[in-house]
């Protein structure tokens, strides 16, 4: 019990490169977030999101971690890693920018779509970066009350 | 809730069934389980689909459909072929001598679903003009898919497009013409589909979509074959005419519809399993610039249903041969609007999500769930064997939570724990005065 709220949390782990699993992680957030009985709507946001930040993770970062966490409130999604770094955020924000490599954009990643994505279902995102050191991307979602 | 709602075409035929783990595996919607060495259908999450009756290999999954009897309790009796009985027979090239076929068989009137699914595309074709509907639009021909949809991605009901099936509209289009012609009353006129699956029947008893069906009844395909069979080896009879357009017949197979709509930007699936593939894709909106979905639950289409006699890719070829014979024009623009006057073709009732894989209506019970159900997946061995008769160590965990199940259902679990039993029963008998550690106090 976290702030007097229940809650649980689930860790997936998410290697560099790894397409032949690439995916696994989000299917398995939003099989969970279904049988939790969340709205549906949000489900497919959710979903979408953390499919765009472990898609990240496989392509541009050296491995990492998306990890899940649902209160009766929220629905926040994480993706950590150790590296490389984003050395320009608001850049890497910006819709069809990419530096996905070849292998990547051969199986069709890399329009540079990920990230605005994210932004745009979230209720609320935070990414903090450092070059060298890696990224953390928190996105934020509201339970309504029904 | 209304008892239809739990009404289904699939059932288990106790006698036959041995238990075995074939049904559950294969199940998409994780209906089925293995209680007390029977099979179990959990009737809110069936389907309909079919594919247990498909991989059974005892036959004990069956579809109750109507007998040919049945159609003596109307004074008037018209049959609705699917498309996909066309392409049940040997050496037939032309489909009047199936549609006759079926006059003799005991019905007034043959009007061909081929015919109806012309005025669908017709319908549908208008909806695509439609800017403002969510994209892909998605058919609602096939019923296991519309319930798939139901329990599974609620999230896409708004995109099943609300045109009813052909076998709908069909039926008010066969009923309406026959009374007219006739004079009689609608009450006294019978309307049966001559099916392919189990899915059309459980909506003609518990529509979706719709309040009620305008079907009275369905044959199997397997029901009437033998003596379609035998009719058709024997005469011609020139009181049927075939109506349907190529595209309209080309319906049975999977792409028939889609390709009846003209489009580009379309994707036809069939096998329940892909369809399931692609609609998580839709849901995650990675099928973006997509027009139309059409998704099968058989495979190949409906060539492919259970209920069916002929190999699906033999048939398959022979629908592909017939449809391009087929006598009929695409329904005109006029046709359309007065077709559009006389009958209910849309889905006019809300389709309602269907959320059985839900744990709990309260989401911290269902949290509690969750974390019981993770603790006792991860002390199962992991293995999906079946054998607890549930279709995965994981879906153990969730029927025990659920109250279904427990611990020792796992063949694995149960060994340990008879094994610490029979450790402890040694113990026990070792302290029994007279036992070897007594002895051993005693010298
Ligand atoms: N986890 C990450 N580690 C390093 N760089 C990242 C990470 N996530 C995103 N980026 C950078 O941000 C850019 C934009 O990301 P995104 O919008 O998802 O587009 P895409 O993945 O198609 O390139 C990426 O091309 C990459 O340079
Ligand atoms: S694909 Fe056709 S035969 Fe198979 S369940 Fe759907 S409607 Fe019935
Ligand atoms: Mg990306």
């Amino acid at each position: 019990m976290t702030g007097g709220y229940y809650s649980i949390e689930q860790v997936f782990h998410v290697k560099a490169g790894d397409f032949a699993s690439a995916g696994e992680a989000s299917s398995q957030i939003k099989k969970i977030l279904k049988q939790l009985g969340i709205d549906s709507t949000l489900v497919r946001r959710v979903s979408i999101a953390a499919y765009e930040a472990e898609m990240n993770l496989v392509i541009h970062s050296v491995g990492g971690e998306l990890k899940l966490k649902v209160t009766p409130q929220s629905i926040v999604v994480t993706a950590e890693d150790k590296g490389p770094g984003i050395p320009d955020i608001d850049l890497a924000m910006q819709e069809g920018y990419s530096t996905a490599p070849e292998i990547a954009r051969e199986l069709g990643f890399g329009a540079g779509m990920g990230l605005p994505n994210i932004k745009r279902c979230a209720d609320r995102l935070n990414i903090q970066s450092k070059v060298g050191e890696g990224t953390l991307l928190e996105i934020y979602f509201d339970i309504k009350a029904r | 809730m209304k008892l239809k709602e739990y009404y289904h075409s699939v059932t288990l035929r106790r006698d036959k069934c041995r238990g075995c783990t074939n049904c559950i595996k294969r199940c998409p919607t994780e209906a089925i389980r293995v209680r007390d060495g029977k099979a179990r259908i959990i009737a809110e999450r069936c389907i309909d689909c079919g594919e247990c009756i498909r991989v059974c290999p005892y036959h004990a999954k069956v579809a109750v459909t109507d007998p040919l009897s049945s159609i003596e309790r109307f004074r008037y009796r018209i049959a609705l072929p699917a498309p996909t009985l066309y392409g049940q027979f040997k050496n037939v090239s032309d489909i009047n001598v199936i549609l006759a076929g079926l006059k003799n068989l005991g019905f007034d009137y043959v009007y061909e679903v081929a015919r109806g699914a012309d005025y669908v595309t017709a319908f549908v074709k208008q909806a695509l003009k439609d800017p403002n509907r969510k994209r892909p639009i998605i058919s609602s021909s096939c019923p296991a898919i519309v319930r798939l949809i139901q329990v599974r991605f609620p999230e896409l009901i708004d995109n099943i497009v609300d045109v009813d099936s052909p076998m709908e509209i069909t039926a008010q289009l066969a009923r309406n013409e026959f009374c007219e012609k006739y004079g009689v009353k609608p009450e006294e006129v019978g309307v049966f589909f001559i099916t392919p699956c189990a899915a059309k029947m459980t909506s003609i008893r518990n529509p979706v979509g719709r309040k009620e069906s305008s079907v009275d009844g369905a044959i199997s395909i397997q029901e009437i074959y033998g003596q379609l069979y035998n009719q058709i080896s024997k005469l011609k009879r020139e009181d049927v005419a075939q109506m349907a357009s190529p595209f309209g017949v080309g319906w049975a197979n999977s792409g028939g519809e889609s390709l009846a709509l003209g489009i580009d930007s379309y994707l036809a699936v069939d096998g329940i399993q892909n369809v399931i593939r692609v609609l998580e894709e839709i849901e995650d909106d990675k099928l973006t610039d997509l027009e139309y979905f059409e998704g099968l639950a058989c495979p190949g289409g409906c060539v492919g249903g259970p209920l069916t006699v002929e190999n699906g890719f033999v048939a398959k070829n022979r629908i592909r041969k017939l449809s391009e014979k087929a006598k009929g024009r695409p329904v005109s623009e006029d046709e359309l609007h007065e077709v559009g006057q006389k009958i209910s073709w849309r889905l006019d009732e809300k389709i309602l999500p269907k959320p059985v894989m839900k744990l709990d209506d309260d989401i911290v019970e269902a949290m509690k769930k969750m974390e019981t159900i993770k603790e006792i997946y991860e002390s199962l061995p992991g293995l999906d064997c079946g054998s607890c008769g549930s279709p995965s160590c994981r879906t153990l965990a969730e029927d025990i939570v659920r109250g279904y199940a427990s611990e020792m259902d796992c063949v694995f679990k149960l060994r340990e724990k008879v094994k610490q039993l029979a450790l402890e029963m040694i113990e026990l008998s070792e302290k029994i005065p007279g036992g070897r550690k007594e002895k051993e106090r005693q010298e």
